[in-house]
């Protein structure tokens, strides 16, 4: 089956993040496809490449890379919500005039078109949040 | 298919197992994850409008999230029944819509 996933609360806030990533995990597992994973709200925080969680704490935001890389899902951050907590790829940083970027590895910025093309192709919508 | 209401917060914190169970049809089931465990345990304020939400729905709890807690499934009221992130996942492809109560 066909998933999206809608995370909406930053990394380390309260359990979202984890629990959309422990869904995520098992549902590959079973052979399911995930669609997409949008970040929308504080849900952006996942996307930064500069948290530095202590050693001996899972790091939340490296976890969604490795997933993104090992398994290909589609990370995508709402530009609107990015903005105004200072999440930015290069090329906004450059546009905004901004002296540094942050977003991590396998998520890309886009706009809310792409949690209403996902919630479209996929079967089920999931949501996380607050 | 049937709804799959999703509820994360103790009903303790938030009313937003009680507006699900207000307005969630009959034979709709309710997965209790996250903060929302607590509403699963026998002997609380809460336990007996489980008990009896329990006569029109199928009621679920994810057990990670009950031990992550220091709670055991011995202490879950009778009738509501345990999964994993798996059975999650299942329930999330046996039902449709799924509807979180943020």
């Amino acid at each position: 089956m066909k998933f999206a996933i809608l995370v909406n609360e930053g990394a380390y806030q309260h359990q979202a993040s984890d629990s959309a990533y422990q869904f995520v995990k098992a549902a590959l597992e079973k052979g399911h496809e995930i669609f997409r994973v949008f970040f929308y709200h504080d849900g952006v925080y996942n996307a930064s490449r500069l948290s530095v969680p202590p050693q001996d704490d899972r790091n939340i935001n490296k976890r969604w890379s490795e997933l993104a890389q090992q398994h290909q899902v589609d990370l995508v951050v709402c530009i609107a919500a990015a903005q105004r907590r200072g999440i930015l790829d290069a090329a906004e940083a450059k546009r905004q005039g901004k002296d540094a970027d942050n977003l991590a590895e396998g998520f890309r910025i886009s706009g809310l078109g792409q949690l209403i093309e996902a919630s479209i192709e996929a079967e089920r919508l999931i949501v996380f949040g607050d | 298919m049937n709804t799959l209401h999703t509820v994360n917060k103790s009903p303790f914190e938030r009313n937003s197992l009680s507006s699900c169970l207000r307005l969630a049809a009959a034979e709709s089931s309710i997965l209790l994850f996250e903060d929302g465990i607590y509403a699963a345990l026998q002997g609380t304020e809460f336990s007996e409008t489980i008990q009896t939400a329990l006569a029109t729905h199928s009621i679920y709890v994810l057990v990670p999230d009950l031990q992550a807690r220091g709670m055991s499934l011995e202490q879950v009221i009778a009738g509501v029944q345990a999964v994993d992130y798996a059975g999650f996942v299942d329930l999330t492809t046996t039902h449709y819509p799924i509807q979180a109560w943020l």
